[in-house]
C-alpha cells in the first residue's frame, strides 16, 4: 500500500532554505538539467539540500504508512471468514511490513538512519498516511482498505514511480507488483459482500459510507491550498497534483462502486461531461488535520502498539548482536 | 485509553507506556546487499538490501524479502561496507568506448574485401 499523497511537512523550514541558498548554483543547474533529460539521481550523486530533504521526508512518511497500515488489518487475520481469506491477508499483511523495509533502506541512502526514523515516527514528529488513524469496525471495511485504500495508493506510487530517485523508482516497481494482488484480492472480496446477502450489502455499504471521507482525504489538499508543489514538480519528487490524482483516482474506481449497485455518501459526486473532470463536495479539511495532529481515533493506539513491539523487541535483537560485525556499519549504497 | 478492536492490543496493557522508550543507534544492525538469481545458470542481480546482524541471518532475511515471489533458485548476501564502486561522478571515463570500434565485431568489414577479391579473380 499505501503512499498517501499528502506529505506532512514541519511548520518551521527556515534553517532549510538557508542551507538551500548555499547550493552551488552550478552544480544545482547541472543536477537540474539531468532530471530534466529523465535521468535518475543515485546516493552519491550531488543533489540540493531541499531536494534530500524533501524525498527523505517522502520515503519515510511512505514507509511508515507501510508499517501502520499493516495494523488496522492484522487486527482482522484471526477473524477473516474463511481459510483461503485467512491465508491472503495474512500474505498481504506480510508484504506490507516487507514494502516497509524497502522503503527504510531507499530512505536510508539519502543519510538518515533506520533508527532515527523509527524514534520519529514513535514521538509524533514524522507522520504516516491519515486512513490509518481509523478503526477496521467489520470485515467490510477490511474489504474496503483491500480494494479503495490499496488502489488509491497504487494510483499514486505508480505515478511515483517514474520520479528522478533511484532508490526510490527501483523499490516503488516491486512494491507496485505486489499490490496488484493486494488490489484483486480486495476487489474479490468487496465484491463478494455486494454481491452477496442483504445483510453483507448492508454492513458493505456502512463501511462504504464510512470510509468515504478519509478516502476522499487520501491524497491531500487541494491544489489551490497547497503552497510548495512547483519545485518538487521540478525536480521529478511530486509526480501529480493532489487533485490530478484524486479525479484518476474517482475516474477509474466509481464506476467500478456503481456497477455494484452500491452508493456513494455524496450528492454532488459527478463526472461532469464537459470538463471530463470528477466534481465532488469537499471534505472536511480541518478535520483532515485534527487528524495529522493526533487526534484522530485511533492515532494513540497506532502508534503505542510500534513503541511496544519495538520495546519487546529489543532483547532479541541485543541477543543476536554481533559487535565484531557492528565495527564497520554503513549505508545502504544502492 | 479506549478498548481497542484487537482484543490482542488490549491484552498488551498499553496505559502502562511511559513513552520514553527510544530506539539507540545501531541497534538495527548492520545494512547488507542482496543479489537474486532466477534460474540456474543466470547472473546473480542486485535486488536491495536487508539489515541483519550477520550474514547468515542476512541471508534468512533476504529471503522473506526478495524470494517471496516469482522465480528464485538462489540468493547472495554481501555487507554493504564492503562494496567499493567507482565515483558516479567519474562515469565519464567510461565515455569513449562505443568509439572503440576495433574492439567490436562491426569494427571489422570482412565482406567488402571477400567480395572485392572475387569480382577482381572472375
Amino acid at each position: 500500500m499505501y503512499g498517501g499523497g499528502y506529505i506532512f511537512d514541519e511548520p518551521n523550514r527556515k534553517q532549510q532554505r538557508e542551507e538551500q541558498l548555499h547550493d552551488d548554483p552550478e552544480k544545482l543547474a547541472a543536477f537540474e538539467a539531468r532530471i530534466a533529460r529523465g535521468e535518475k539521481i543515485e546516493p552519491g550523486d550531488w543533489m540540493p539540500a531541499e531536494y534530500r530533504r524533501q524525498l527523505i521526508r517522502l520515503i519515510e512518511q511512505h514507509a511508515h504508512s507501510e508499517i501502520i497500515g499493516a495494523l488496522p488489518e492484522g487486527t482482522w487475520i484471526t477473524r477473516a471468514p474463511g481459510f483461503k481469506r485467512k491465508l491472503a491477508l495474512i500474505a498481504k499483511v506480510q508484504d506490507e511490513v516487507g514494502h516497509g523495509q524497502l522503503l527504510y533502506n531507499a530512505a536510508e541512502t539519502l543519510g538518515k538512519s533506520r533508527e532515527a526514523m523509527i524514534n520519529d515516527l514513535l514521538s509524533g514528529k514524522s507522520k504516516y498516511s491519515n486512513v490509518f488513524n481509523y478503526p477496521a469496525e467489520t470485515w467490510a471495511d477490511v474489504t474496503v482498505i483491500g480494494f479503495l485504500i490499496d488502489a488509491a495508493a497504487i494510483v499514486n506510487q505508480v505515478a511515483n514511480s517514474k520520479g528522478s530517485y533511484g532508490p526510490y523508482c527501483r523499490a516503488l516497481e516491486r512494491i507496485c507488483y505486489e499490490e496488484s494482488f493486494h488490489l484483486k484480492q480486495g476487489h474479490d472480496a468487496f465484491i463478494e459482500l455486494a454481491t452477496g446477502t442483504p445483510a453483507q450489502k448492508a454492513m458493505l455499504q456502512d463501511a462504504l459510507n464510512r470510509w468515504w471521507q478519509p478516502i476522499m482525504h487520501f491524497f491531500g489538499p487541494p491544489d489551490k491550498t497547497s503552497n510548495h508543489s512547483e519545485k518538487l514538480m521540478q525536480w521529478k519528487v511530486k509526480m501529480a497534483s493532489n487533485d490530478d490524482m484524486r479525479n484518476q483516482f474517482l475516474d477509474a474506481y466509481v464506476p467500478k462502486i456503481w456497477e455494484l449497485g452500491l452508493t456513494l455518501p455524496d450528492p454532488l459526486l459527478r463526472k461532469n461531461p464537459d470538463t471530463g473532470k470528477w466534481e465532488y463536495s469537499d471534505p472536511d479539511w480541518d478535520l483532515f488535520f485534527e487528524v495529522i495532529k493526533g487526534n484522530g481515533p485511533c492515532n494513540k493506539e497506532r502508534l503505542d502498539v510500534r513503541k511496544w513491539a519495538e520495546e519487546h523487541g529489543r532483547w532479541i535483537r541485543k541477543a543476536l548482536m554481533r559487535p565484531e560485525e557492528m565495527e564497520r556499519s554503513a549505508l545502504p549504497v544502492a | 485509553m479506549n478498548d481497542s478492536l484487537d482484543p490482542r492490543v488490549n491484552r498488551l496493557r498499553l496505559d502502562k507506556n511511559d513513552g520514553s522508550f527510544k530506539v539507540e543507534e545501531g541497534e538495527n544492525w548492520n545494512v547488507f546487499e542482496v543479489f537474486h538469481q532466477e534460474k540456474r545458470g543466470a547472473h546473480h542481480e542486485h535486488v536491495g538490501c536487508v539489515h541483519a546482524p550477520d550474514a547468515n541471518l542476512a541471508l534468512i532475511f533476504a529471503k522473506e524479502q526478495f524470494g517471496r515471489r516469482k522465480k528464485c533458485v538462489n540468493l547472495w548476501v554481501v555487507r554493504s561496507a564492503d562494496i567499493l564502486a567507482f565515483d558516479l561522478e567519474d562515469e565519464d571515463m567510461f565515455a569513449n568506448n562505443p568509439d572503440k570500434t576495433y574492439r567490436d565485431a562491426s569494427g571489422f568489414k570482412v565482406m567488402e574485401k571477400i567480395n572485392k577479391f572475387k569480382a577482381h579473380t572472375k
